[in-house]
This record gives C-alpha cells, structure tokens and sequence, in this order.
C-alpha cells in the first residue's frame, strides 16, 4: 500500500492498486499558478486527506479532476486508463467519481426524497428520464441510503429546509446513491458540531471500505481522527505526505503553516 | 392507480391545471354556440370578432405556456422566444399566401403578390412545398424547432447562462428581425405576408371557419399544457427545476445538463410555433414587428404577471395582460406604455410569484391547507 | 510684390494675344457685346460672352463671372441691362452695376431676369474663373484654381499652367499643377511625353487622373498596333492608383469604424461598469442615452444665441441629470432586486417603456433637430481620396477623453478603489467596511450619468427622438458580452471591434446584413469565450 515516489516519470498504466494518478498537472489563471507540476497517486479503497493552506490548490484539484477546469499541461488517469483532462465532466461523473462541493449543494426546492431519487445510478439519457418509473430496487436503495446518512425521518423535506450538516450528509448521500469508485470530498465538516463531524468521519471511513475516498478538510482534529494517509499541498504542488504525526513533524510544514521563524 | 389514464395521473396533484382545463373546455363550448346558434339579436350572441379576439388570448395563452416551460421550469430567461412564435407564423402565411393562387391582385399563378411586385421571375427555393398543407404543418413544428436546436445546441454547450444568455437570445430575435424586413429576405419585407383568402379550403372570413379555428387554439392549448405537464412531472421535470436551483450538482451527478435544457428548449420552441402558426389565420397578418425584441419581452411580462413556474399562471397572465392591452389601448393609448412599464416594475417588486403566488399564499395564511407543488409529489 | 508683379503682367499681357482689342475703352466696348450675348437665350451665344469676358482683360472679369456661377447675375426684362444682385428677401432685390459695384438701387424680382446657366457653362466658368485666379495671392484660391483646371482640362487651361506653375513658389500648390500638366502630356502625341507623363501620374488620386488613365488605357487598347511600353505604363500607373486609393478607402473604413466605436464605447462602457459592480443589466440604459440627447436639445432651446458653446453646457448638464435619474432607478427600484439579475433586467425594462413614452408625452413623437456648432461641421481634406469630418474626430476624441477619465477615476480615486472592491468580492468588501450601498448607487450613478454624456454625443450625429437609446441597446448588449465585464480595456476593444467591424462588411453586405453577421458573429463568439474576451478567471469568476 505504500504509495509510490511522486516524483517518479510518467508511468503509462497504473499499478493495479491505483485509482487515480494526476501526472505533471499544472493550471494558471491571469499568470497565476493555481497548481504547479502536481503528480499525486491515490489508491483503491484507500481514505486520503488532503491538506494545506489557502491557495494551495486543494478545489482547483478537484475541479481538475471531475473536468471542470482543465490544466494548462498534465494529465489525470482514472481507473481504466481514461484521461480525464480531455472527458466531459458528466462523463467523469459517470465513470465513477462523485464530488461534494465545498458548499453543500443540493437541490433546495426538492426533497430529501427527490434528492436522492435524481442522484440514482444510471439512466443519465433525456428521454430515459422523460419515461422514468420509479422501482422497488430503486425505493429500496433510496431508503438505504437515507438511513446511512440519517435522514429517513426527513425524506419529504424541501433539502432548503434541512440544517448545514444534514445538507453535508445529504450530498455525501447522493454520491452514495451513485455509486461512485471514487469520491472526492471537500470540506465535509465545515459548519458542523463536534458530534456531527464525529458521525461524518465514521460515515468517511466506512464508505472508504467499499470505495477510494479523498478528503479535504481545514479541520485538523477531523483530519487526526480518520487515522490515514495525508498529503499537504501548498502553492499547488505536494509538499509532504504520509501519517498524520510524520506530516506534523515535518519541518517544511511547520514552516509553510507557522511562518518561517 | 397506476392503470389510470395518463391524463388523470397528470392532473391528480393539479388542481389549479384541472380548473384552467374545464375553463378551456367551457369556452370551447360556449364561444362556438354564442357565435353561431343565439341569434344576433340575443344580448348573449357573440360577435365573430370577438370569437376571433379569445381565439387569439388563447394562441398567447399557449405561447406562455411554452415561454413558462422554459423561464420558470428551466430558469432561463428567454427574450427572444417571439423569434420561434414568428417562425411558426411566418409558416403558416406561406401556406395561406400560396393558398390564394391566382386570385391575388396581380394573378399570377404560383407567385405571391409581392414576389411579383418586387420582379421575382420564379418562386424562392424556401417557397417550395408550402402550397401542401402536411408541408407546411410540419415546417410550422420543424423551423422553430431547428432554430432552437442549433441555437441552444450553441450556447448550452458553451454554458452560456443568465443574462448572457438572455442577452443573446435578444440578439438572436433582433437578427431575425432585421433579415425578415429586407426586401430581398424573400417574405414579403415589412409588409409580411397578408391577404389570405382560404385555410384548407375554408374561407378564412366565414364565421364558421373562424369558430374551427378558435376551437383548434383551445384543443392546442390544452394539448401544449398537458405536453408540459407531462414533462415538468417526469424525472426529468425534476431534473429541468435542479438545473435551475444547481446546474453545478446536476452535472456533477453525470448528467448532461445541456441535452436537457436543449430538449425543453426545442419543445418549448416547436409550441411557441404552433401558437404563431394559430395566430396567423385568426388575425390576418405575419410582418417582421412580431420579431420585435419588446414583443418577446411582453411575453416574459405575461408569464411573471401569472406566476411563473405554474404553467397555467403564465396562461391566465397572457390572458390578463392583453385583454388589459386591447383595452387601453382603444381607451387611451398614451397610458397604455406607462402601465405596461409600470406592471413589469410592480410585478418584479411587489409579485414575484405573480398572481397564483399571490393566491396560493393568501390561501395558505389564511389557514387552508394547499396542495404541494408538482415537484414535490409522487413521493414514496 | 513679384506675385503682383505677374499678375498684372498676366492680366495685360495675356490677353493681348486676342482678337479683342487690349485697350481699356474697347474693352468695355467687347463687354458691351458680351453682356448682350449674356442675355440671349442661347447657350452658345452665353458661351461666347464667357470667353470674351474673361479674355476681356477687365479688372471687374472675375467679379462678373463669379457672380454668373453664383446665379446673381440678372437683366431687366425691359431694358435688357446686366445688373449685379444681392437678395433683401424673396421679393426685393438690392441691384449693382457689374462693372464697378455702383449701386444702382432696389428693383423687384418680377423686373428681373436671372442668366441661366447649364451645367457646361458652369465647367467652362470655373475654368476660366480658375485661369483669372491662378495668380492669387491666397494659396487656398490658387489651389482651389488649379484644381477648376484639373476639373476640366483643355489645351489653353494647360498654358496657363504652364506658366503658372514656373512663378510658383508653394510647393503643394506647385505639386497639384505639375499633376494638371502631366494629365495634359499624357494626352500628347509625342510618344516621350506621353510615356512619361503616364509614369509620373501613377499613384495620383484625382478622381479625373483616374478617368483620364482609364480611357487612354481603353484607347491603346483599340489600337491595331500595340505600344507594349506604353501599356505596361498604363498598367502600372493605374494599379498604383488602385492600390492608393484602396488603401485610402481602408483608412476611411477604419475611421468611420472608429467613430461607430466610440459612440458604441459611450452607449456600453456604462453598462459594463454597472454590470461589472453589481452584476446587474439595466435595460433603460439606452434610455440614458436618449436623455442626454434630449438634454442637449433643451439646453439649445434654452440658449439659441450661444449654440457654439451649447455643447460644453450640454455635457456636465446631461451628466448630472441622467446621473441623477440613475440613481433615482437605484434607489427607487433596483436596491430591492439584489441577487435577481433576471428580475432586475425586467424591472428596468419596464422603467424605460416609461421613460420612453413620458418623453413622447413631454416633447411629441416627432425627432427634435440638434444644432451642430460650426467648429464641428465640415470635413478635412488629407488628400482627394480622403476627406474626415469634424463632428466624428470630435466623437472619437471625446470617446477616448470619457475613456481615460473613467481610467483615472477607476485607478485614483478611493471610489475607484472601492467600486473596485466590490466588483471583486462584495461580501470581502462589505466586511472591510466598504458601504455597499453607497458605492452601489454612485456606479449607477455614473453609469447612467456617462450614458447621458453619450447622449450629447450621439445627438451629433443622428436624430433625437424617443427610440434613440432603442437602437443602440442591442449594440451595447454586444459590446458588453464582447468586450467582457469589469475591464474598461475588454469594452474598449469590444466597442472598436465591433464598430470596425460594422463598417468593413458594409459595402460587401449592405448595413443590415452587416448588422445581422456581427449578430450571428457574437453568438459563435460567445461559444469561445462565455464571459466576453477580457474575462476575469480563476477565483474571481467564480463570484
């Protein structure tokens, strides 16, 4: 499970266990390097947190990855060797990578239900929804899924209606609902209490069984408390990476984090 | 329930849809038999204008529909959707135009009257297939449909939104204006295509014609309502209102937003075309002013004055502001422009959800127990 | 005095080659007779007193003939005598003896009988009025004289050059008659001449050089035996015209683009800024636009006896009342509409329908005319092919002054900084203690206010009426979607562009089809570029 020297040339199929390889990836704005030669390997069924300061890159990433923004050079290798740089973003959704945004996003004017209903696996085209029935499987996964995140009692709730966190658990519940290989989270505790960013990190590392999972988070403690492997980015490239306790002792992070001193 | 015809399923949660359908039906029955059985001398007859009048509220009513579809389901604020209701009218009068045959003023066989004004030795390309009527049906569905397809093919792709996108499609009816009074432009200039003699063979100035084609706009409209209906209930109607509230999410879960916006956008564009191609043979006259960007702004008017996002809101809208126009307009005209701009203030600041808004949240503080809204249905 | 000098040597010796006789007594005899002929009825007759009047060496020659061009020359109906007239009104004219200006008191026009000239008679006066002017004092006179000649070109017009051109000391002046005498020697049938003549003429731009090459080229072409040198020639000189004048029209294309694009940057740049703040659209826009005219108009109204300065009241006049309408629509409308940019769009949609009709109320239905001032009627001259007019250099100036004004506001000024601010981040800014609404209001303000500036401008070149601001909003529109928001430069070039644009497809297209393929242009564009040119990326756009 070790992961690979970053800096190693760019290898043209990946180690069975990966799941994702960004290569050499670098995106500018107005001259601005957002992400600078990035090369990063994520694992199957492997939990990753991603850290760093602000700026360092950490959304640009993920916009890299699910193909909302595309890198001035690189590449970013999926699973069965697809280059995401040049697929459509619903393309990569399709594949098999589900994102939740840094701000919760669900669909307010819908419910809880209807929610997870559209986030179902499959049936993307216009007139397969046109023509759309609802099955039992369907009703079964749905009222799976709600009891995950712990929303069952709210399912005809307008998701405008529901709490910061319940949002959180929402969206993370409709990436469930897809069944996604890869799930990149962004900032999944953010506004939460202490009790809900507990259930959250439970709910991470136990998705993280069935699926590869990469967190970014601010929140230190969070972060200690899914135990797994960590990559600090800063000024768009990886600074360090491994455990918690071996990335906090590294002297070039306490100096990117606190300042040179 | 789930044997029942599809009509009922559609309606089943839509009270406000099944009182606006008995009201289409009602006038169906009641218009025609004002018309043509009480007799003239009647104080309930019904004069063939004013037959002619509601069959024209009713061609508005589809058009917002079809407009409401895609600002209030889809959220994009068309300002150029009289560009398709144009279209499908400027069809229809090439029908009609080559229904008159050599009974125009200059006699010629094939060629309209202003083709031979204007020396054209043979009839344009685009003229041919017009004298059949399935032709030029199907053009009145195909052209505007086209437009909208290549159009919003254009922009969705490209993600052009908000007011860009309402900018655009501005530019695009003013475009269409501007090439449609040239001379040159092969569809009569600013004159447009006028003079009809015969639909189907039907004289056009009959009372009997004029009630049939009244009764086609009431059939079209209650047919482009449960068109849209049906839509807006489907998943895919959920997923046209997502797109609206987090086009972000929408495509994060692996759909291609632009193919659905594109689907609303061709449907709502081939029945802003139908609407034109009814308007056409009730008032006479297709000319380039239908293209006119403030007509296609009126529109929105209408819909916003109803209530958006209702369907039949933005019907009864259309009803009201015209009826309204027709009024002012013959009473003062001067007053006419400073309350047409006054409602689309008033409305933006004070109605936002329009009239069935206004009611439905009278009805709800005043304690009555409201039906959920189409998108919340079916749950469970 | 050298040029005084010649002219008299000119005037008495000259004429002394004629029939008629050179001494002053007979002189007014042979004017006699002209002025007889003068009143025949004949043209040819008229043609004949032309020639002698102007050969008559009288010192009064020019006045009369300039005066038979000017249509001013009359004859009583009765007695038959030529008289000099200057109108009272359209019934009573004011009468002078041609010869030495007496005045020989008011007659009626019903006694009077104009000398009707025709259109050859007016080439052949300007060509003898040119011969009569050749040696002016005034450079403008000379030229102006010359160019008569070159107007209408004839062996004995040519001698006079010829002479002319030898005494003459100003070297444009010079230039134009060494054209005049090569146009003359290309018609030699001295083969040298002629060649050289032809080579000399190449890259001229006279309208009349150019149908002089053309219809030698025509003439050696019909020729049995082809001069192979002389045609070569012939080519070459009319290419290089060709070619010149082309270059020209380019010039001039790019110039009336530009003056299209100043006022396109006047009618947009406002509306980019209130966009680029505050994310809204303001339909009255165009509206503004219109006021401004209209303000122009009253003001003129207001002050007919100074229109020249009118238009410097007119600016800082429009400025503060269409501002101050601006931020009326903000604070009266718009604040309640943050964050419903499509509802906003509506609203004021509504308020310009209003605005429209409440000036066709006020001031009727009708354009109203705006005076141009003097210093900004009439055209400069850089060359034959190439003439400018004033009132557009002065809208392109003033384009590009609004332009850099807005510059320094924007980059100098604390409001710039804020309005800045809150174009970037309006949370950040808010947070930072910015007062939003202030600086809300006050870009409208100033959006409006520059709308109205714009107004004045427009109302220079086109008619004030109540659709004015309609017809540049859709244009506006592009050149914001163009150009993008939040960057002046990004409307700068959006406007110049389009402008320019416009212009070069006019005469390939006609000005509506030109019109409908930058349209369908922007729309392709936009596929490219979603947010216009100059777009902000990254974070910002976000926002």
């Amino acid at each position: 499970m070790a992961i690979t020297n970053v800096n190693e040339p760019s290898a043209l199929h990946l180690p069975d266990e990966s799941i994702l390889y960004l290569d050499g990836v670098t995106v500018s704005f107005d001259g601005f390097k957002a992400i600078n030669n990035l090369s990063l390997y994520v694992n199957k069924n492997e939990l990753r947190s991603i850290i760093g300061p602000n700026g360092a890159g950490k959304t640009t990433m993920m916009d890299i990855i699910t193909g909302k923004t595309r890198p001035d050079e690189g590449r970013v290798i999926f699973d069965d060797m697809t280059d995401l740089t040049v697929t459509s973003e619903a393309d990569i959704a399709n594949l098999g990578i589900g994102r939740k945004f840094q701000k919760p996003t669900v669909f307010e004017n819908h419910t809880v239900f209807e929610n997870l209903k559209l986030a179902l696996e499959g049936r993307r085209k216009v007139f397969e929804n046109l023509f759309f029935k609802l099955t039992e499987e369907d009703k079964d996964r749905i009222h799976e899924v709600l009891e995950i995140i712990a929303l069952q009692e709210y399912l005809s709730r307008e998701a405008g209606e529901l709490s910061h966190g319940q949002k959180q658990w929402l969206e993370i519940g409709m990436l469930l609902m897809q069944n996604p290989k890869l799930l990149l989270v962004d900032e999944p505790v953010a506004g939460m209490t202490k009790q809900e960013s507990e259930h959250t990190a439970e709910l991470l590392t136990k998705l993280a069984e069935k699926h590869s999972v990469v967190v970014v988070e601010h929140d230190m403690e969070f972060v200690r408390s899914l135990a797994n492997r960590v990559t600090v980015l800063h000024q768009g490239s990886v600074l360090a990476e491994g455990s918690m306790d071996s990335v906090q002792n590294n002297q070039k992070v306490i100096e990117v984090y606190l300042g040179e001193q | 329930m789930k044997h029942k015809p599809i009509i009922f399923r559609l309606l089943e949660t839509d009270k406000g849809g099944r009182y606006f359908l008995a009201v289409i039906l009602a006038l169906m029955v009641i218009v025609p038999f004002c018309n043509l059985v009480v007799p003239e001398t009647s104080a309930f007859h019904m004069s063939t204008y004013v037959v002619t009048l509601v069959g024209k509220y009713l061609t508005y009513a589809l058009l917002a529909i079809s407009l409401d579809l895609v600002w209030g389901y889809l959220g994009i604020l068309s300002l150029g959707h009289g560009a398709f209701f144009g279209l499908g009218g400027y069809a229809m009068g090439m029908y009609l135009m080559r229904q008159i045959g050599d009974r125009g003023v200059y006699g010629h066989p094939v060629l309209p009257d202003f083709m031979v004004f204007l020396n054209y030795k043979e009839l344009p390309w685009f003229w041919h297939g017009f004298d059949m009527f399935w032709f030029a049906f199907i053009m009145i569905f195909f052209v505007p449909g086209l437009l909208a397809f290549v159009f919003g093919w254009l922009a969705f792709r490209s993600r052009v939104t908000g007011v860009y996108l309402s900018i655009i499609t501005q530019a695009l009816t003013y475009a269409l204006m501007l090439a449609f009074f040239r001379n040159n432009f092969g569809f009569g200039g600013n004159n447009g295509l006028t003079d009809f003699k015969d639909i189907l063979g039907f004289d056009l100035q009959s009372d009997a014609t004029r009630v049939a084609l009244f009764i086609c706009s009431g059939l079209a409209v209650i047919l482009g309502y449960l068109i849209c209906k049906f839509i807006v209930q489907s998943r895919l109607g959920s997923l046209v209102t997502a797109i609206r509230d987090s086009e972000g999410r929408v495509r994060a879960l692996g759909y291609r937003d632009e193919y659905i916006k594109l689907f609303v956008f061709v449907v709502a564009a081939m029945l802003a075309g139908l609407a034109g191609a009814l308007y056409v043979p009730q008032v006479g006259i297709i000319n380039p002013g239908e293209f006119s960007p403030i007509n296609s702004i009126e529109m929105v008017i209408w819909v916003a004055i109803g209530g958006r996002g209702t369907l039949y809101g933005a019907a009864l809208g259309a009803v009201v502001v015209n009826f309204a126009k027709t009024y002012f307009t013959a009473a003062a005209p001067e007053v006419w422009l400073f309350m047409l701009g006054g409602l689309f203030v008033f409305v933006t600041l004070f109605l936002p959800k329009g009239i069935v808004g206004a009611v439905k949240n009278f009805a709800s503080k005043s304690g009555k127990k409201i039906e959920p809204d189409a998108n919340k249905a079916n749950v469970g | 005095m050298m040029k005084l000098y010649f002219v008299m040597l000119f005037l008495f010796v000259f004429p002394a080659q004629n029939i008629f006789a050179n001494e002053s007594s007979e002189s007014i005899n042979s004017l006699d007779s002209s002025f007889e002929l003068l009143t025949s009825k004949s043209f040819s007759d008229k043609t004949k007193a032309i020639e002698a009047i102007s050969e008559s060496g009288h010192p009064s020659a020019l006045g009369i003939l300039s005066s038979l061009l000017d249509g001013k020359l009359y004859y009583g109906k009765k007695d038959k005598k030529i008289v000099k007239i200057e109108k009272i009104d359209s019934k009573i004219f004011k009468t002078f003896d041609p010869l030495n200006n007496d005045s020989l008191g008011e007659k009626k026009k019903r006694e009077l009988r104009k000398v009707g000239i025709n259109n050859k008679l007016r080439g052949l006066l300007n060509e003898k009025i040119a011969k009569l002017t050749i040696f002016s004092e005034d450079k403008k006179t000379r030229l102006q004289a010359t160019r008569n000649i070159l107007k209408n070109l004839n062996p004995s017009s040519v001698e006079i050059i010829r002479n002319a051109v030898k005494q003459e000391s100003d070297a444009d002046v010079r230039e134009l008659m060494q054209i005049c005498i090569y146009a003359a020697d290309a018609q030699s049938n001295d083969r040298e001449i002629k060649l050289n003549a032809i080579r000399s003429l190449s890259g001229s731009l006279y309208p009349e050089i150019g149908i002089l090459l053309d219809k030698l080229n025509t003439e050696q072409l019909a020729k049995s035996e082809k001069d192979t040198e002389l045609l070569e020639a012939l080519d070459e000189s009319i290419e290089s015209t060709k070619l010149k004048k082309g270059f020209y029209k380019q010039i001039e294309n790019i110039f009336f683009g530009l003056s299209l694009g100043s006022v396109l940057l006047l009618a947009a740049v406002g509306l980019a800024i209130t966009f680029g703040v505050m994310g809204v659209i303001n339909m009255a826009h165009g509206e503004m636009l219109m006021l401004g005219a209209y303000t122009t108009f009253v003001i003129q109204q207001l002050m007919p006896n100074a229109i020249e300065y009118s238009l410097f009241i007119a600016i800082p006049a429009a400025f503060i009342f269409t501002g101050l309408v601006g931020i009326g629509i903000e604070r009266g409308v718009i604040r309640y509409l943050y964050g419903r940019p499509l509802e906003t769009l509506l609203a004021t949609f509504g308020l310009s329908l209003i605005l429209q009709q409440a000036v066709r109320s006020i001031f009727s239905p009708l354009n109203r005319s705006v005076i141009t001032p003097d210093w900004m009627s009439g055209s400069y001259e850089f060359n034959p092919a190439l003439s400018l007019t004033y009132n557009r250099m002065y809208i392109v100036l003033f384009a590009l002054l609004v332009l850099f004004a807005l510059l320094w506001l924007l980059k100098k000024t604390s409001f710039g900084l804020q309005m800045r601010a809150v174009t970037q981040n309006r949370n950040m800014a808010k947070a930072m203690g910015i007062r939003t609404n202030w600086v809300d209001s006050l870009t409208f303000g100033l959006g409006s206010g520059i709308a109205g500036v714009g107004g004045v401008a427009l109302s220079q070149l086109t008619n004030v009426g109540p659709n004015l601001g309609q017809a540049y909003i859709v244009d506006s529109f592009m050149v914001v979607v163009f150009g993008g928001v939040g960057n002046l430069w990004g409307t700068f070039f959006g406007a110049m562009t389009l402008g320019i644009a416009n212009k070069f497809m006019e005469p390939f297209t006609g000005a509506v089809f030109a019109k409908i393929l930058v349209l369908i242009f922007i729309i392709l564009f936009i596929q490219k570029y979603p947010r216009g040119m100059f777009a902000l990326k990254g974070r910002a756009a976000e926002s």
